[in-house]
């Protein structure tokens, strides 16, 4: 075993682009902070780059033992960096001439650091430097916008966070106690021996801490506040680009627990909890980025099924890697189209925007039904893999009860796309004037929007990059 | 490009171009429809003209090429005398609703990009040989019908096109569901219909056979729509638009019956004929309660909806006796799925036409109302004519199409299984409630909204007297069409014998 830092290049070049977006900000003057926009995009497309170098290669160990570099890392490499560009693009609308525009960026960068840690980390010690990576840029990221409901956010996050954290620490502790190492390596031999009910304590603790992170049941209050509180690109990133570091890391836990105890049975469980509780929560909301913030809750739910089936079917992993990566860009669809209309905070002021802006219109009918799982965005290969991943995992009703959920998350949807296509004014007290987007916004929306499509039919070549 | 890549795409290809001109004037947007519907037609016609019955176990035209090779799922394509007719009958009706549609002024080029698109998906899903694809195809023809009924409807269209979206989409996971359990069953993993066709891949596991044929019957009936699935039907075509009505009920319908014979039968024949009998019953119940339900309508679009539901149902009840075997029956099994084919090719004309003339009366008077009518054959002669055919149509008049199918389906299914002889009574039903409406509306004086109601348009009688000539020409030369039909007809009563 040996350090092997170049392995890990991708993440330094992301973590080294935030300190130089945080040091150069402090210099620049205000009409000047662009500047730090196009150095912050220019790491994380390095990082994608680097990322790609490193994809077809067989899994190396880095940090002597403690980071792997094989697919799973380097897919969520490249979806993290991309999400988080264009989450970039969204902030260019809202966050421009702000003035904490260069922080923002680099807050954005050192959370992504943190999720790229998450995944691919082979260490327990190493999970809680990710997990901390990631959660405490983003208390700052919710609060930043100074508003009063991003500080009750910011506030509730935080309490989460620690609390989850704490968490997290205890179940790293109670392993670490049973079998004198944090190494998955030694970890998957000595825990079988190990007493059952502390391992059982161990690894529900942890994988809670994986949950605050990934936004899933039981942890998840925090989400649809901080989607609603926060700005929308915050709200963008943080419903997206920290969950794929989250639901990567959970997979390798489980993958590499001894099959002493009913780790499957746990995982599915908690993926039935969230998506049941985030589809019925997100029933009557009247808010979209309130009603996409329990849709993630729910979309945790779905991302959680092929990691109840992981070591137990081939399709898991490329169905978990596929289903991430689209996730990430129909979700961000789905955010663009709010931020391109920052006022619009009530579905009811959607009416007639279908008509305004046809394509941004499509845009938004793309993303809500690619989120059902509609064919032929990306998703629904993602939804029909990772339910066949179940089923052959030995977890048929799972699949049974993802697809009656993705009925139950249908209505819901619904509710936001029948008023943009509806007749008819959107009433005064809601938002007057005609649909004018933000362009960037706009933009962003339609691309990511086409992006889900061509990957859907493109899925072919994606499972096959996947599943080396 | 294969042919059928063509037929299935240029649709979708012209919709794209009529989307991305929004300067494009609506009478043009209008025109570049109809040209497109016809060339698609002309495209059909070929294929028909250079068609040859393949082998069993193999499709006509067939293409292929590698989509999702990780899970089998690829693109792949290919007619046999099960799909063929069916495109056909797709191509006719889409041009009728180009033709009718002609005059329509809210929003055309809209409209025309929307329906091209459900042409290239109701193409596509009969032409489909891979389950995925069929899926996609029947997932996206409820997002279309959906935008169709709430974007052209009248009265509660906003309700009633999310009824349909919720009822139909369901019915669509279920069907996802089966297939999956089809896919994890096969050995080799594969989503490929011929491949699964011959390894029918849940033989000799009774329960999970049975759940799987469930999942995927339910997700047909509930398409079909077979009772008790069928709540979702009148709302959605009393307040659709009438192209979109004539689309539902010609096309879409059959994309659940089509699924029966294409995928449930072939692929799970041993729990299909387990459970031959529930299909029947299905089917029987379909038929006389439909046609006593269609009875009762005072609203003539809600009445043709419901006589949708007890057509569909001869055709559950054809199918469904196909699975009962017994001794020397093969022959009338296949008498019967070949009735039920030509039902499928049938139903869509005149159903086409019938909604296509209920849009008549939305037109000129605002009602549906049979009630608000009377002596209308004095003012509007060209409507009562086309009106009165395609009437004795859908009763099933000898000479019109709708004989040929149901005269093969009670052949058929009564030698295989002589209770079926029941629904005959949903015949007769069928027969009186046509006659009264017939009656309500057009003899008697000229009264109430008939006063000043103008006849058919050129455009009105070019696209429904195709339809209804169609069905005349069928049930006058039912040869072309079942020489097409009988064979495939013949290897799905073998398959499903195995």
């Amino acid at each position: 075993m040996a350090m092997r830092p170049a392995l890990l290049l991708p993440e330094i070049v992301l973590f080294l682009g935030g300190l130089v977006v945080l040091v150069s900000g402090s210099f620049l003057p205000r009409t000047r902070q662009w500047v730090t926009r196009v150095v912050a995009a220019a790491a994380l497309v390095g990082t994608a780059l680097l990322a790609l170098l490193d994809l077809p290669g067989p899994a190396q160990p880095a940090m002597e033992g403690t980071f792997t570099v094989d697919t799973a890392t380097g897919v969520a490499r490249i979806v993290a960096a991309l999400g988080t560009l264009i989450v970039l693009v969204l902030a260019s609308d809202e966050i421009a001439g702000s003035p904490r525009e260069s922080e923002t960026y680099a807050l954005f960068l050192f959370s992504a650091t943190g999720t790229l840690v998450l995944a691919g980390a082979d260490d327990l010690l190493v999970v809680v430097v990710g997990f901390l990576l990631a959660s405490i840029p983003l208390y700052g990221l919710i609060g930043i916008g100074r508003t009063p409901r991003g500080a009750e956010a910011a506030m509730k996050t935080y309490l989460l966070g620690a609390l989850f954290g704490i968490l997290l620490l205890v179940g790293v502790t109670l392993l670490y106690g049973v079998s004198a190492t944090t190494s998955y390596a030694d970890l998957t031999g000595r825990l079988a021996d190990a007493p059952a009910g502390a391992v059982a304590a161990g690894v529900v603790a942890v994988l809670g801490g994986l949950m605050f992170k990934a936004g899933g049941v039981p942890a998840h209050f925090w989400v649809p506040d901080a989607a609603q509180g926060a700005g929308g690109a915050v709200a963008a990133f943080l419903t997206t680009v920290p969950k794929i570091g989250a639901v990567v890391a959970a997979y390798r836990l489980v993958a590499m627990l001894p099959d002493t105890l009913a780790w499957p049975l746990l995982v599915a469980v908690l993926a039935v909890a969230s998506m049941t509780l985030g589809n019925l929560a997100a029933y009557w909301q009247s808010d979209p980025r309130r009603l996409l913030g329990w849709s993630t809750v729910s979309q945790i739910g779905y991302l959680l099924v092929p990691v109840a089936v992981a070591g137990r079917s081939d399709l898991a992993l490329p169905s978990l890697l596929l289903y991430l990566a689209g996730y990430t860009v129909t979700n961000l669809a789905a955010f663009a189209v709010t931020t391109a209309f920052p006022d619009r905070r009530d579905l009811d002021s959607y009416r007639g925007m279908g008509r305004a802006r046809p394509w941004l219109g499509a845009s938004l009918v793309v993303a809500l039904l690619g989120l059902v799982g509609t064919p032929p965005t990306v998703v629904f290969v993602g939804k029909l893999t990772t339910t066949a991943a179940a089923w052959d995992g030995g977890h048929a009703w799972l699949a049974v009860v993802v697809f009656v959920n993705t009925l139950v998350s249908l209505f819901y949807y619904l509710r936001w796309i029948a008023p943009v296509y509806g007749r008819g004014e959107p009433p005064a007290r809601t938002m007057p004037g005609p649909f004018q987007p933000e362009r960037w916004s706009a933009a962003a929306a339609m691309t990511t929007a086409a992006i889900s499509v061509v990957l859907g039919v493109g899925a072919g070549a994606l499972w096959a990059a996947f599943s080396t | 490009m294969n042919v059928l890549s063509l037929i299935v795409f240029l649709p979708l290809a012209a919709a794209l171009v009529l989307v991305g001109l929004p300067r494009l004037g609506d009478t043009a947007a209008r025109w570049t429809w109809v040209a497109v519907a016809a060339v698609d037609l002309a495209l059909v016609v070929a294929v028909w003209l250079r068609y040859q019955t393949p082998e069993p176990g193999r499709l006509a035209f067939e293409e292929r090429a590698e989509w999702i090779p990780g899970v089998n799922s690829s693109y792949h394509l290919g007619v046999d005398g099960l799909s063929l007719p069916l495109i056909a009958m797709t191509a006719v009706i889409f041009l009728a609703c180009a033709i009718y549609a002609l005059r329509e002024t809210d929003r055309p080029r809209t409209q025309a990009a929307l329906f091209l698109f459900l042409q290239s998906v109701s193409m596509g899903l009969f032409v489909s040989a891979d389950l995925i694809l069929f899926f996609l195809f029947f997932d996206l023809s409820i997002v279309g019908m959906y935008f169709v009924i709430a974007g052209w409807g009248h009265g509660d269209a906003a309700r009633s096109a999310l009824k349909f979206f919720l009822y139909t989409f369901l019915g669509s996971l279920a069907l996802l569901v089966g297939f999956i359990g089809l896919y994890i069953a096969a050995d080799p993993h594969t989503f490929d219909m011929i491949e699964l066709t011959q390894q029918t891949p849940l033989a000799g596991s009774g329960l999970a056979g049975g759940l799987v044929l469930a999942a995927i019957l339910v997700g047909l009936a509930v398409k079909t729509p077979t009772v008790p699935f069928h709540t979702w039907l009148p709302p959605a075509h009393t307040d659709a638009p009438a192209i979109g009505s004539a689309v539902l009920a010609g096309v879409l319908l059959k994309m659940g019956t089509y699924g029966f014979v294409r995928i449930a039968m072939p692929m799970l024949p041993e729990a299909w004929r387990t459970w031959a009998w529930a299909i029947v019953v299905v089917g029987i119940v379909s038929v006389v309660y439909g046609a006593l339900v269609a009875l009762a309508q005072t609203d003539f679009k809600r009445m043709v909806a419901y006589t949708s539901v007890n057509h569909m149902g001869y055709i559950a009840l054809a199918v469904g006796a196909a699975g009962i075997l017994a001794e020397d029956t093969a022959q009338a099994r296949g008498v019967a799925v070949t009735g039920a084919v030509t039902q499928m090719v049938s139903h869509g004309l005149i159903t086409g036409a019938l909604f296509l003339l209920a849009g008549v009366l939305q037109d000129r008077a605002g009602t549906y109302d049979m009630g608000s009518y009377g002596g209308l054959a004095a003012p509007a002669p060209r409507f009562a004519a086309l009106f009165a055919v395609g009437a004795f149509a859908s009763l099933g008049l000898p000479g019109l199409s709708g004989f040929i199918a149901e005269f093969q389906i009670f052949t058929g299914s009564i030698a295989a299984a002589p209770v079926t002889a029941v629904a005959l009574v949903g015949i007769l039903i069928t027969a009186a409630l046509f006659l009264r409406a017939l009656q309500r509306i057009f003899t008697g004086e000229t009264r109430g909204r008939s006063a000043g109601f103008g006849d058919l348009r050129a455009a009105e009688v070019w696209s429904v007297g195709p339809l209804l000539a169609l069905s005349l020409l069928i049930g006058v030369l039912p040869r072309p069409l079942l020489d097409v039909i009988e064979p495939a007809a013949e290897v799905a009563v073998e398959l499903v014998g195995r």
